[in-house]
């Protein structure tokens, strides 16, 4: 405690002093004056709890048993007698030697300290037992929990008048939800009609299921005040759930609920005991919810136990290996489909049985060597953490990164791959988007900005975006660029979603100065080419002054593709499915009238499609009946002609070798059931050949 | 901000209290008894933290007469005991108090106090 209260207090304890002396002398002339022993014993009763307060510890000590004496006086139980008031008169002149010799040497005194303390020990004589029970220790508090989290089921019952005495149940339900994590339930069943309520008083109860790692004593304490103005139980759910999950009726039971007859009659029905339960009234719906909601946690729990050891260890893995085995899996699939497809050749149903036993065994194997190739995409976040930190510093600028979605799973090699995209494109965001701090104070903005950097799951891909508060993209600034590198001519015409995807293009730089942030040779053309080497997108979003969003889509794993199988010739091909948007047959009356101009009406609509045969220019009659996939790609639609739409399935990618890497348009091989080859179909890759070819074809 | 009133007839007392609690960020009136409390309630109280022993008119005397007063009626009142007023601190609950503080104590354990009652 600071000196001065210190101070403060030895004034106050000398006026005290004073006062006791003058009580006391008083009182040696009217000793059967009730209020003059209460002046006294007020005057030790301060000496000693504000004594103890202000770190006099040895006075706080002495004037305890002093007053522990004068309680007795005051309640009768001890009469005032002369020897009384000469020990009294010597224990104040100790006290305030103690006072006056604070911090010096008091051994002299705590003999004749000892003396006195014996004189009125020897005369409370009897009172010894009662002195005892005062200062009883309390129960030894129970040995520290180990960081456990425990389950308790807590039933919190204010009688109505709890809020006279200023308390507010709702306070301990929030000290409750304090302490972990808590499901509470408030039970109505007692709120009085309207015409009848007392709003001030508390006609709602709860039950309370709170798993924490603190002790029972911790969370019996949160009602400590109110232990006399409500109903409370709170017991360890733990040791039930230990060996299995109770049924409900066990749980309602033991929480006293119900009766076990009351259960057996109500379970001569044949529905589920909660709703049979509730319909009947032997239990309020509340208390069916809350037992149920008991169940499922206590179900959780056990699951987690049990599977708890297998995540507990982990290994580490070189990537080489798990590319081997994922190269091993993709042959087994295909393996098992040729088997698959030999057995309902065969005929013989055993084979088949077996056919489709290894067909869930190696659909099995493949999910889980594709999910050991799945990261956190938070493990990379910290790296992030970093450059910010430190281009912020360079820049003079104040950033704060928040990150969501760290546990999102990624394929490992997308993953690696990635990484640099998403530097350049926080690099952009703190480099072109955020303002200067004062910049930002001008604009009415908050001097710090704020990069988001959040990952989710959306269907089959993962959705990864960086969206700053920034200042935004100018399309002004981005269309006079374009113009002056020369990527659009003046009598282009752009909208503004258009203008500002320029920016995707090659060479395109929206610094306008080169610092030594950006210029690294590093556009956003680099970016767009690996976001979509990894079979991703990547959109672009910006409002002048709020800031821009860059989102990547991209798939979970490179491996494995939902594909569409087709036809043309003998040969086949896959194309992915994502991009699928239906499958029609070709209608050879619209066919022929706009045979040149490559069009096909799909009801009422005209679009423009390609036709395989005529691609990869293949020999022989053109099929009587032809089918056209009509693909959608970034918000157009463009059809693929086909002899034949064999289905879809999964397929497993495998890289074509290096001497067919560099041929345009395919962007991976797999094998078929029956152990034929399909070439994986880049159709973005050939639709935009397709019209480049187009565009050549009617320049000249 | 929030005004506790501390009542203690030990100025020591008060003056700890008061100034744990202005550092808490909390406005304090101080009182010296039950009778200099009711006398300066003309503000707005959104607690009171109350001494038990004090001359004039005591702690619980002075929570009967908060808790009648409909502006205090439910309104925290906190009472300062000491381990051998068990009996005491009934009496104080009976009255209407919120809770109570065990002397001695020290500011965080006054705080903490403060914050489970005045939210």
């Amino acid at each position: 405690m600071e000196d001065i209260h210190r101070q403060a207090f030895r004034d106050e304890a000398a006026d005290l002093l004073a006062e006791l002396e003058t009580a006391l002398l008083e009182l040696e002339d009217a000793p059967q004056d009730s209020g003059l022993v209460n002046r006294i014993f007020r005057a030790m009763h301060t000496l000693k709890g504000s004594g103890a307060m202000f770190g006099f510890d040895d006075i706080a000590q002495f004037t305890h048993e002093v007053e522990t004496v004068f309680d007795k006086v005051r309640d009768g139980l001890l009469p005032v007698t002369r020897p009384l008031l000469d020990l009294t008169f010597q224990a104040k002149d100790h006290v305030r030697l103690l006072f006056e010799h604070d911090g010096g040497d008091i051994t002299a005194y705590i003999a004749s300290g000892a003396t006195i303390l014996e004189g009125f020990r020897a005369l409370a004589g009897e009172g010894e037992a009662s002195g005892a029970e005062h200062g009883a220790p309390a129960a030894p508090a129970p040995a520290q929990e180990a960081e456990r989290e425990r389950m308790f089921r807590i039933r919190f019952k204010p009688r109505p008048g709890i809020y006279s005495t200023g308390n507010n149940p709702e306070y301990f339900l929030e000290d409750i939800k304090a302490l972990g994590s808590a499901k509470v339930f408030a039970h109505f069943e007692d709120v009085p009609p309207l015409r009848e309520l007392d709003p001030q008083s508390c006609h709602i109860w709860w039950d309370i299921l709170l798993a924490t790692t603190s002790s029972e004593s911790a969370v019996r304490d949160v009602f400590m005040f109110v232990e006399d103005e409500c109903d409370l139980s709170v017991t360890p759910v733990e040791a039930a759930c230990e060996e299995k999950v109770p049924m409900l009726g066990e749980i309602l039971v033991e929480r006293g609920d119900i009766s076990p007859e009351q259960i057996e009659r109500a379970v001569a029905g044949q529905r589920r005991l909660g709703s049979i339960l509730a319909e009947s009234g032997v239990v309020p719906a509340k208390s069916v919810e809350a037992a149920l909601a008991e169940q499922s946690i206590a179900r959780d729990r056990q699951d987690a136990r049990k599977s708890a050891p297998e995540a507990a260890s982990s290994l580490r893995v070189s990537t080489d290996k798990l590319d081997r085995l994922q190269d091993l899996v993709g042959e087994l699939v295909i393996v098992q489909a040729q088997i698959k497809q030999a057995a309902a050749l065969l005929g013989n149903e055993a084979v088949v049985n077996l056919a489709e036993e290894l067909e869930r065994l190696s659909d099995d194997i493949r999910d889980s060597t594709l999910s050991i190739r799945m990261l956190p995409i938070g493990s990379t976040f910290s790296t992030y953490r970093r450059l910010v930190r430190d281009l912020c510093s360079s820049l003079g600028k104040e950033i704060d990164l928040v990150t969501t979605g760290e546990d999102t799973e990624l394929d490992k090699t997308v993953l690696d791959r990635l990484a640099d995209a998403l530097i350049h494109l926080l690099r952009n965001s703190i480099d072109h988007g955020i303002e200067l701090p004062a910049e930002r104070e001008a604009a009415g903005k908050p001097r710090k900005g704020t990069i988001r950097l959040q990952a989710e799951h959306s269907g089959g891909d993962v959705v990864i975006e960086v969206i700053d508060d920034g200042k935004g993209i100018d399309p002004a600034k981005v269309r006079a660029k374009a113009l002056e590198r020369g990527l659009i001519t003046e009598h282009t015409e752009l909208s503004q979603q258009k203008t500002l995807e320029l920016i995707f293009l090659p060479g395109f730089s929206t610094a306008e100065a080169v610092s030594n942030v950006s210029g690294r040779g590093v556009g956003m053309d680099v970016v767009k080419g690996v976001v979509e080497s990894l079979r991703g997108n990547i959109t672009l979003s910006s409002e002048q002054g709020r800031g821009s969003s860059v989102t990547v889509r991209l798939p979970l794993t490179l491996a494995i593709i939902d594909g569409l199988q087709v036809r043309v010739g003998d040969q086949g091909y896959v194309l992915p499915l994502e991009l699928v948007e239906e499958c029609v047959e070709l209608d050879k009356q619209n066919l022929e009238v706009c045979t040149r101009k490559r069009i096909v009406n799909l009801r009422g609509q005209v679009v423009p499609y390609i036709s395989l045969r005529e691609w990869f220019c293949f020999p022989g009659p053109v099929p009587a009946i032809e089918q056209v996939v009509i693909l959608g790609m970034n918000g157009q639609r463009v059809g693929l002609v086909v002899d034949h739409v064999v289905g879809e399935h999964q397929t497993v990618i495998k890289s074509l070798g290096p001497v067919f890497r560099k041929l345009d348009g395919f962007s991976g091989a797999t094998i078929q059931g029956d152990g034929s080859m399909s070439l994986i179909l880049d159709v973005k890759r050939i639709v935009n050949m397709a019209l480049e070819q187009a565009g050549r074809e009617s320049e000249r | 901000m929030k005004t506790i009133m501390t009542v203690d007839d030990s100025a020591s007392v008060r003056q700890m209290v008061a100034f744990t609690l202005k550092n808490a960020g909390y406005s304090v009136i101080e009182a010296s008894d039950g009778k200099d409390a009711l006398t300066k309630l003309g503000a707005k109280i959104d607690m009171v933290i109350t001494d038990l022993n004090m001359p004039n008119m005591d702690g619980i005397s002075l929570i009967k007469a908060l808790r009648a007063l409909p502006a205090c009626k439910f309104i925290p009142i906190v009472m300062l005991t000491t381990e051998s007023q068990a009996g005491r601190k009934q009496e104080g609950k009976d009255a209407g108090a919120t809770g109570w503080i065990v002397k001695p104590f020290k500011p965080e354990q006054l705080l903490s106090v403060v914050q489970k009652v005045l939210r």
